[in-house]
């Protein structure tokens, strides 16, 4: 029998001394969070140093997580922890740079950087936490809220178009998309390893359950009751046309990896014309020693 | 202080706009990150420095909107490089957010602002000083930086390097308000050799990781820096944060670190402050302006001076911090200050809240579009005067 084990093995990776989180009881971002440390401990193994790991959030309960990671972490301003992240990657290109969000300052705020990003396949792995509320500010609708929703800014019911985020991004141009929910832990911590490892404009979109607000506005139950409509109406379906993926109210879920193509990055993209054109005349970027 | 990076540095005589004066003194000052969104008049800086960085190390990147600009910058001063944005008029406006956000992270950065005649879309291509205020006061929240007011292309050379050296020293964003003709105008500028350009460089921490706290002052009033991949498990936050970094909700820790930010420009301010001076000894009148406006002034003092009036010149270079204790010696000494400007009165509001009634303040407004004529500001030498 091997030794019990005393520590939680995600401790590692977070800022302990900062725990309880803010996140409610039911709320599926400390699962996603508990996958991301899984899929670092995986890149560790395979001698990829933390120090040079940096993860920047946005503002709201997703945008919480940069502060609870162990590593470098930036918490931004609202909508903008992708410019910040790419002038971070640009800057420091030794980096993996990961942000860290929730679907309103995503795909709302942000929704002009989140597909410029993709566009320029900027180096970055964007993980958006879709719970389809604003959760900090009190459940308001998002882009991602179904029609007929309650939230509290439309309390007659949600009567708009949602986003499709997966196909957003891969139209604008991103090389890696990947959905899953919060009840999809395994293949949550493999997906983001997978991305980790690759360069590009990688996107992961994780469903997951707001209890406080988006369930109990809409008489949905508590976030294992969530869980369990996620285990019963997903249907996984890598490599499906992100066309086909898009979500209505209640219904089936279409989850996996859906992109996962080549193409050259920004900084590559960037280095590369600057090189053909100018010849021996380019001087590539080296990010700046600390010297004291 | 160091020497600038000889690779990047164009010494010689050149005949440059005030806008690519501003990319050589970004380049000199060792910016090699830079963001930017094109915005008539300031498109020139970062046309330059698109061409001029690939030669010098350096990376630039327009992105979609100065939303992104503002904030890209800031990730590039984080991931280790000296940092630009530039804009005007309306993307000010859109950056204010992230100058606050640069402000509460003492992130060193420096925004260049080629002011043109608003509100909103106003008039595009023409000048006016109409953004001073916001300059000061833009971003929600209290918080303080330094704004620098160059009035010839070799200053906006100058300044921009010292724009730099100011934003390391005391780790705040500093602002370079240009306006549209200090923009545009064409004049000799010298840059000098490398080895007599002074650059002041990141304060980079001897601490250990584990030892350091990122906004830890260590009793001083500016915390050494680090920057992300280096080991050091940073946490960087736009909520009031400790020492940590780490978000503290309390009125103390508000209190505690409000004050540090204040208090570093505050009790530095001898240090930080320029300006100008001309013919003080004496004056009766002394005409304070600043940028394009200071130029056109120089002509007004002559006019008045062949009138018999005595007229001195004080020239802001540092409009914020303001340079209160000059400007309030000179109260008590002179009958009145003139202050011409490019709008309905901003810098003016300064001067009299800081001569408090003991003399006149004769503000001389023009809503822009072009600058005054001297004559408009002669006759209020003379009116002053009387």
């Amino acid at each position: 029998m091997s030794a019990p084990v005393r520590e939680n093995p995600v401790n590692k990776y977070l800022r302990t001394e900062r725990m309880p989180s803010i996140w409610c009881p039911g709320c599926g971002i400390g699962t996603t969070v508990n996958c991301f440390a899984r899929a670092l401990d995986e890149l560790q193994e395979s001698g990829f140093s933390l120090d040079k790991l940096a993860v920047v959030s946005g503002i709201g309960c997703t945008g919480r997580v940069a502060g609870y990671m162990k590593v470098d972490s930036f918490h931004t301003t609202h909508g903008r922890a992708i410019p910040f992240a790419t002038g971070l990657q640009l800057a420091n290109p030794e980096l993996k740079v990961v942000v860290y969000s929730g679907d309103g300052d995503l795909s709302a705020i942000g929704g002009n950087h989140l597909i410029h990003a993709a566009r320029r396949n900027a180096n970055l792995l964007v993980v958006c936490v879709n719970n389809f509320t604003y959760g900090m500010t009190g459940g308001q609708v998002t882009p991602t809220t179904f029609k007929p929703a309650i939230a509290s800014t439309t309390p007659y019911g949600a009567f708009e178009q949602t986003f499709n985020q997966p196909d957003l991004v891969a139209s604008a141009g991103g090389v890696f998309v990947a959905r899953w929910t919060a009840y999809h832990v395994r293949q949550i911590a493999k997906t983001m390893g997978e991305a980790l490892n690759k360069k590009g404009f990688r996107f992961i979109e994780i469903l997951a359950p707001c209890p406080t607000l988006y369930l109990r506005r809409n008489k949905l139950g508590e976030g294992l009751d969530e869980m369990k409509y996620y285990q019963e109406k997903s249907v996984i379906r890598n490599g499906a046309s992100t066309k086909d993926v898009g979500l209505d109210y209640r219904k089936e879920l279409v989850v996996g990896k859906f992109v996962d193509i080549e193409r050259q990055p920004l900084e590559e993209a960037m280095e590369a014309r600057m090189r053909e054109v100018l010849g021996s005349k380019f001087v590539p970027y080296t990010t700046p020693v600390a010297k004291v | 202080m160091s020497n600038a990076n000889s690779s990047g540095v164009l010494t010689g005589s050149h005949y440059l706009d005030g806008d690519h004066a501003c990319s050589e003194g970004a380049i000199a000052a060792g910016c090699r990150f830079a963001a930017g969104y094109p915005i008539t008049p300031s498109t020139e800086v970062v046309e330059r420095i698109s061409q001029r960085f690939p030669h010098v190390g350096g990376r630039f990147l327009q992105f979609e909107d100065e939303l992104a600009a503002s904030i890209a910058l800031l990730g590039g001063a984080w991931g280790g490089a000296k940092a630009l944005t530039v804009t005007s008029g309306p993307g000010f406006s859109l950056m204010m957010e992230h100058i606050g956000y640069a402000a509460i992270t003492e992130t060193p950065c420096v925004y260049i602002n080629v002011q043109r005649a608003g509100p909103s879309t106003g008039l595009p291509t023409q000048p006016a000083q109409g953004d001073m205020m916001q300059a000061r006061f833009g971003s929600h929240g209290d918080y303080r930086l330094i704004a620098l007011c160059p009035n010839s292309p070799q200053e906006c050379f100058d300044l921009t390097v010292e724009a730099f050296n100011l934003s390391e020293e005391y780790r705040v964003p500093v602002l370079v308000m240009l306006d549209e003709v200090v923009g545009h105008m064409t004049e000799k500028v010298v840059i000098p050799e490398a080895k007599d350009i002074k650059v002041t460089e990141r304060k980079w921490t001897a601490k250990k990781p584990g030892e350091y706290k990122p906004f830890d002052a260590n009793g001083g009033l500016v915390p050494e820096m680090v920057k992300a991949g280096d080991g050091y498990c940073i946490h960087v936050t736009g909520l009031t944060h400790d020492d940590r970094g780490y978000p503290a909700m309390t009125v103390p820790a508000h209190e505690k670190m409000q004050l540090r930010l204040r208090d570093k420009l505050l009790n530095n301010v001898d240090q930080i402050v320029r300006w100008e001076e001309k013919d003080l000894e004496g004056a009766e009148v002394v005409v304070v302006s600043y940028g394009i406006t200071s130029r056109v002034a120089e002509k007004a003092i002559q006019q008045a001076k062949a009138k018999g009036v005595k007229v001195g010149s004080f020239r802001i270079i540092t409009a914020w911090p303001f340079p209160e204790k000059q400007i309030a010696a000179l109260a008590s000494k002179v009958k009145a200050f003139v202050v011409p400007e490019l709008n309905l009165g901003q810098m003016s509001l300064e001067v009299e809240r800081v001569v408090n009634g003991r003399c006149k303040t004769v503000p001389v407004h023009h809503v822009g579009g072009t600058v005054h004529t001297p004559e408009s500001i002669t006759a209020k030498i003379l009116e002053a005067v009387r």
